[in-house]
């Protein structure tokens, strides 16, 4: 519907020219194209093939989040990245590259891993380093920090600030706070459009919700927060939403008047109705309802038709406001240092009795640190490692197990020696009939891992905020 | 009898923020799922029968039409990546439904229309 003589606005849309023939939708919502190359930029190197297939669809944006609560609380709260470097410079160089030869705005969410200010001020730098090696031309970045200040969360609580916690915690508390060594706060749509409107080119956000970083550029161009957070909803994986099952591979969403229509780059996937609702209920506790912040995107009349063999249609989520504008926190606190160590046990005699050889590691371990703070783990693999407490099967028949014990103190020094403890106890377990008396276990080697810090998801909570601004801190600055 | 993980074409866990781990059981073609559903083979008391669940901890268990699926969603006994944790992303929960067994009558072919 736009053609090579449109002109572009500020942020790289294509502008319609008055009085040219067009179908009987409103001004200003022109269609719109978002190409998205990664769920999760720098995880895993971008496909480059499918990518440059896409940029030469004339996306309106290239778009990609770099976060996820997923990799556990340790790099929100030691404040790490979780992906390499070097990754994360080949998805940033790729999509920045692309994005200035477009013209397009690029839009990047919950950088680093984290979405800590570390985070956004890392690839800020990269961003800037990449525009030097490429030489190019002058654009405007964008910076958008969620970090919080925990002192000003608890003085939020303490004046009686509304907080919920999710998936069943208690509002917030005090406590909470003083157990977190780092909090972010997930941006919804708003601080986005905001950096959009003051002209950004390029945007690296702090922690953000996935579809918010899509819903931007939708927002901007007149399209309401059902169909832009859907959209995002839809998009956030990337090819996830195509089959066969692929990861790294470019998507291109095109929103219009009548839906969004999902298509996949690479040649390998299609986007078909049952790959993309497949996906609309990915990662989520309910398949009918997407909550981002003001409210929530109701699934419930979605319908997904089949455009042709390898894009599919969706039409109808509805927007629910909620009663409040709330802001979800995350955060995670340090509980102590960490060590492995690895045992192996072939005895059937020991198998059978396993739980006795874990009661004595234990025994052992209380008598010396009874009185202290520590935890201590037994993984026991070729048993329940994997599934643990909701392992249905009971009854083994493995003819060697492993044994990861996982020891917890205050200091590395302590943890050391209890999972040393814990473990070489295994050589010594007093077990009923053993007949091997050199030692009843198998140590790979006789070797504590030093492993890293342990970590706990402290918050998963809402607060409400009257701006959604409020918690998030912007700069700007012209880069090339 | 017949096994789910012969009937379904995805059956798949992860993790839905740090409290929670989501199942989703998609099948490939509508009859299958539909004769799933009608058969009241999966249940949310199987499920909490299966994973030795008090009922509380499954916070979500439904059919989901559009995507040809079941889905279901369980509370963590702690948050995802605490000290003891054996599976971080909740990836890996899923195999024991590959045995849950469905009644045989999920294979019969529709019957003609009148």
């Amino acid at each position: 519907m736009t053609s090579g003589g449109d002109k572009l606005n500020a942020n790289g849309f294509r502008m319609s020219r008055l009085g040219q023939r067009e179908p009987p939708i409103p001004v200003g919502l022109r269609p719109v194209k978002l190409l998205t190359p990664t769920g999760h930029l720098g995880f895993t190197p971008i496909e480059p093939e499918s990518f440059w297939k896409g940029v030469a669809q004339r996306p309106d944006a290239i778009i990609a989040d770099s976060g996820s609560c997923d990799i556990g609380p340790h790099p929100l709260g030691a404040d790490e990245a979780a992906s390499p470097r070097t990754w994360q410079e080949h998805d940033l160089e790729l999509m920045l590259t692309a994005s200035r030869r477009l013209g397009v705005p690029m839009i990047i969410g919950s950088a680093s891993d984290t979405g800590t200010d570390r985070g956004v001020r890392e690839f800020a730098a990269i961003i800037r380093e990449l525009a030097r090696k490429h030489r190019l031309p002058r654009f405007r970045l964008a910076t958008i920090y969620s970090s919080q200040d925990l002192h000003d969360l608890k003085r939020r609580v303490e004046t009686g600030a509304w907080t919920a916690g999710l998936d069943g915690r208690p509002p917030l508390t005090v406590e909470d706070l003083e157990q977190t060594d780092n909090a972010v706060a997930v941006m919804g749509v708003e601080p986005i459009l905001e950096a959009l409107r003051q002209g950004a080119d390029v945007i690296i956000a702090g922690r953000a919700c996935d579809p918010a970083i899509f819903a931007a550029p939708l927002r901007l161009a007149g399209y309401d927060p059902a169909v832009a957070y859907f959209a995002g909803k839809l998009l956030e994986c990337a090819s996830f939403c195509a089959e066969p099952f692929a990861g790294k591979e470019s998507i291109l969403g095109t929103v219009d008047g009548d839906g969004i229509v999902l298509e996949p780059m690479s040649s390998y996937q299609r986007c078909t109705p049952a790959s993309v609702a497949g996906h609309a209920m990915y990662e989520r506790a309910n398949p009918l309802r997407e909550y981002v912040p003001g409210g929530y995107v109701d699934m419930s009349d979605c319908v997904y038709d089949a455009v042709d063999e390898r894009r599919t249609r969706v039409r109808g989520p509805r927007w629910v406001p909620g009663e409040r504008y709330a802001v979800k926190l995350e955060g995670a606190g340090k509980v102590g240092e960490r060590a492995l160590m690895i045992v192996g046990i072939r005895d059937p005699n020991t198998i059978a009795r396993l739980d006795d050889a874990i009661a004595w590691s234990r025994r052992k371990v209380r008598e010396r640190f009874a009185g202290e703070q520590y935890q201590v783990f037994y993984h026991v693999y070729g048993k329940n490692g994997v599934m643990g407490e909701l392992e249905p099967i009971r009854e083994i028949r493995s003819h060697e197990v492993c044994v990861v014990v996982e020891g917890v103190a205050p200091t590395r020094a302590e943890a050391m020696e209890l999972t040393n403890l814990a473990g070489r106890n295994f050589l010594y377990a007093r077990i009923p009939g053993l007949k091997g008396t050199a030692g009843a276990a198998a140590f790979m080697s006789d070797e504590v891992l030093p492993a890293r810090a342990a970590y706990r998801w402290t918050l998963n909570h809402v607060i409400a905020v009257d701006d959604p601004l409020e918690l998030f801190r912007f700069q700007f600055e012209e880069v090339g | 009898m017949v096994r789910l993980g012969d009937m379904a074409s995805t059956v798949r866990s992860k993790n839905a923020g740090p409290d929670c781990i989501t199942f989703d059981i998609i099948f490939r073609d509508a009859q299958t799922y539909e004769r799933v559903k009608a058969s009241g083979a999966l249940s949310a008391e199987r499920i909490c029968r299966l994973y030795g669940l008090e009922p509380e901890r499954l916070v979500h268990f439904g059919a989901f039409d559009p995507a040809l699926a079941f889905k279901f969603t369980i509370r963590r006994a702690r948050p995802s990546g605490s000290p003891g944790e054996t599976d971080v992303m909740g990836s890996q929960m899923y195999p024991p439904l590959l045995d849950l067994e469905l009644p045989a009558s999920v294979l019969q072919q529709s019957p003609p229309a009148a």
